[in-house]
């Protein structure tokens, strides 16, 4: 937490000094206000949903089928063809597309960096090896794949999980091998070196802390990317099983009702709108803020 | 060389999963009734089915060398035929997509970077953001309810006339905006700092040719690089899209074989939209010695 508290405060330092940091300094805030608030409003509703929803948005009441959403408060934004509430599953489906992002990415970057650090660190014949296998990994029309082994494999919430894994650990790979071609070589690493400390106490406490915020802006990023692919895997019928309420499930059921009930479709979507604007916000900002080459 | 390795890759990665689909002799066999073992079998027969699963590969490629996919399990028409059918319409919903990003981002781009930090750039940085956060299938949903349900202009899907090719490619279009105009706006501001555009500035050029001319042209490479890797994640959003709107083309033909264990429909489609990508990211490289002559003395 201390990290952000120093990111909150570089804004209103660089807005004093000149020309361009002025504009930085005016535009940082709304992005991050923005993709905060989005972000920490919609996680606590989901993750508080089990508990203002006892029933997990599973309960029916064939009574009260396909109702107006804002007509009552019983439920705010309608329900569907099956009497449930819509709010109830808008909330309670965001826990799998939450699940599905934060795990897939953890997952995914644990993976990559150790690939991609000892790659960049030892160098030699496995080097070569694992950026081999990247290249041809990242040349693949992944989605094309993906559709193709989860329609076999069943889609299930371990098995999206684990292609996404399988799919993107990649760009972590590349991107903390660059990093640690160039730092390998920095003094500092030769000075713990020559004080006699182990490859791997280099790694962790001088190496890592180095490569740390590309690869937390890279997750970010993937975090909304995975939610979207989640949610796109599991409108098609290929994602999560469809008794779970999840967002794309929900807009698949949705799309049959079009033309009766609009709502069915829209919140879902509109949710996973919502979610992914924030993270995209979130990483956005913190790119712009650990790498000022972008900004120019 | 790394490209055919690419299309290797995939021939065999498929070409063995799709075979762990499940059987499809017990799918074709449903509609008749009471069904033994020697149907299965003879039906496993009759598609080559009980061949071992390096044969059936060799077989495979050495009929795609020779332009031959094959028959489909169910009809027996030849593959060829289908992908014939269906390829077209991917690529004209591709291309109208394409042409239709490039069209909105270009000026959009240039008018965030010439005014960096205006009021303009921060609302083309917005709606390029909120537009990177849709998902592509809940905004084809959108728009068939608004201008397919609402107001009935278009119609909801198929291929009925050209009309029914605006819907899919506005979807594809607005998304593949959103990431093209931040490309364009990063690129030109880069472009815009270099000395020769304040050369051209002030032999008093008009600001028009300035940008579209000199400025446009050195942002170009980095906006075909990225057309040329994202042309992936592009077929993958129009495949996605094109189940949406049932429009006739490869993404629907491929999830109708996924449904119906069609192996050898599956099989080719998803070669061929490998190959495409390949062939594009080939073209992409060739296409750098027309943008920029310094690449060519290269």
């Amino acid at each position: 937490m201390t990290c952000k508290n120093k990111f909150v405060n570089t804004p209103t330092k660089t807005e004093s000094s000149v020309d361009m940091p002025v504009k930085r300094g005016r535009r940082a805030p709304l992005e991050l206000v923005l993709g905060l608030g989005l972000t920490a409003v919609l996680f606590s509703l989901v993750a508080i949903s089990g508990w203002l929803f006892p029933d997990e948005g599973m309960g029916m009441d064939l009574s009260a089928r396909l109702l107006a959403p804002f007509h009552s408060w019983r439920h705010v934004l309608g329900t569907d063809p099956l009497g449930r509430d819509v709010l109830a599953r808008v909330l309670v489906g965001g826990q799998v597309s939450l699940l599905v992002g934060f795990t897939s990415v953890i997952g995914a970057s644990v993976l990559g960096v150790i690939v991609g650090v000892i790659a960049g660190y030892y160098r030699g014949y496995w080097e070569t090896f694992l950026m081999r296998c990247a290249d041809v990994q990242l040349a693949l029309p992944f989605i094309l794949i993906a559709i193709t082994f989860i329609s076999i494999l069943g889609g299930g919430l371990f098995n999206i999980i684990f292609f996404m894994i399988i799919s993107q650990w990649v760009q972590y790979a590349r991107l903390v091998r660059g990093l640690t071609l160039t730092l390998r070589e920095r003094e500092f690493v030769l000075a713990v070196k020559a004080i006699g400390l182990g490859d791997l106490l280099i790694i962790w406490r001088h190496l890592l802390p180095h490569v740390k915020s590309p690869i937390i802006v890279l997750m970010t990023l993937n975090i909304a990317n995975n939610i979207l692919l989640e949610s796109s895997l599991t409108f098609l019928g290929l994602g999560v099983d469809p008794m779970i309420p999840s967002w794309g499930g929900m807009l698949a059921d949705g799309r049959n009702y079009l033309q009766s009930a609009w709502w069915v479709s829209v919140f879902p979507g509109l949710a996973i709108m919502l979610c992914v604007l924030g993270l995209n916000l979130l990483g956005d900002w913190l790119r712009d803020k650990s790498d000022p080459t972008t900004e120019h | 060389m790394q490209a055919l390795f690419v299309v290797l890759v995939v021939t065999l990665l498929v070409s063995w999963a799709v075979r762990l689909t499940g059987d499809p002799s017990l799918m074709l066999a449903q509609g008749a009734g009471s069904v033994t073992e020697q149907d299965l079998a003879n039906i496993r027969a009759h598609l080559g089915l009980n061949r071992p699963f390096s044969e059936q590969y060799i077989g495979f490629v050495n009929g795609l060398l020779h332009g031959d996919f094959g028959k489909s399990f169910i009809g027996a028409t030849p593959v060829v035929i289908l992908i014939r059918d269906a390829l077209p319409a991917t690529l004209s919903l591709t291309c109208c997509a394409l042409l239709l990003s490039l069209i909105l981002s270009i000026p959009l781009g240039i008018q965030a970077a010439v005014n960096k930090g205006g009021w303009s750039d921060q609302l083309i940085r917005i709606f390029s953001l909120i537009g990177l956060s849709f998902p592509n299938f809940w905004l084809a949903i959108m728009l068939v309810l608004l201008f397919a349900i609402v107001i009935p202009v278009f119609p909801p899907s198929g291929l009925d006339g050209p009309l029914s090719i605006v819907l899919p490619t506005v979807t594809m279009g607005i998304i593949l905006t959103a990431t093209n105009v931040r490309l364009v706006r990063t690129s030109m501001l880069e472009t815009l700092s270099a000395q020769y555009i304040m050369v051209a500035r002030s032999k008093g050029l008009r600001e028009s040719v300035v940008l579209y001319k000199h400025a446009l042209r050195n942002c170009a490479i980095p906006l075909i690089t990225f057309i040329g890797l994202q042309f992936g994640s592009l077929i993958g959003g129009i495949v996605v899209v094109e189940k949406v709107f049932n429009w006739p083309g490869m993404g629907t033909l491929a999830f109708d074989a996924i449904a119906a264990r069609d192996y050898p429909v599956l099989q080719a489609t998803v070669t061929v939209l490998a190959l495409l990508i390949v062939t594009v990211n080939f073209l992409v490289d060739i296409a750098y010695g027309f943008v920029d002559p310094r690449v060519r003395t290269r």
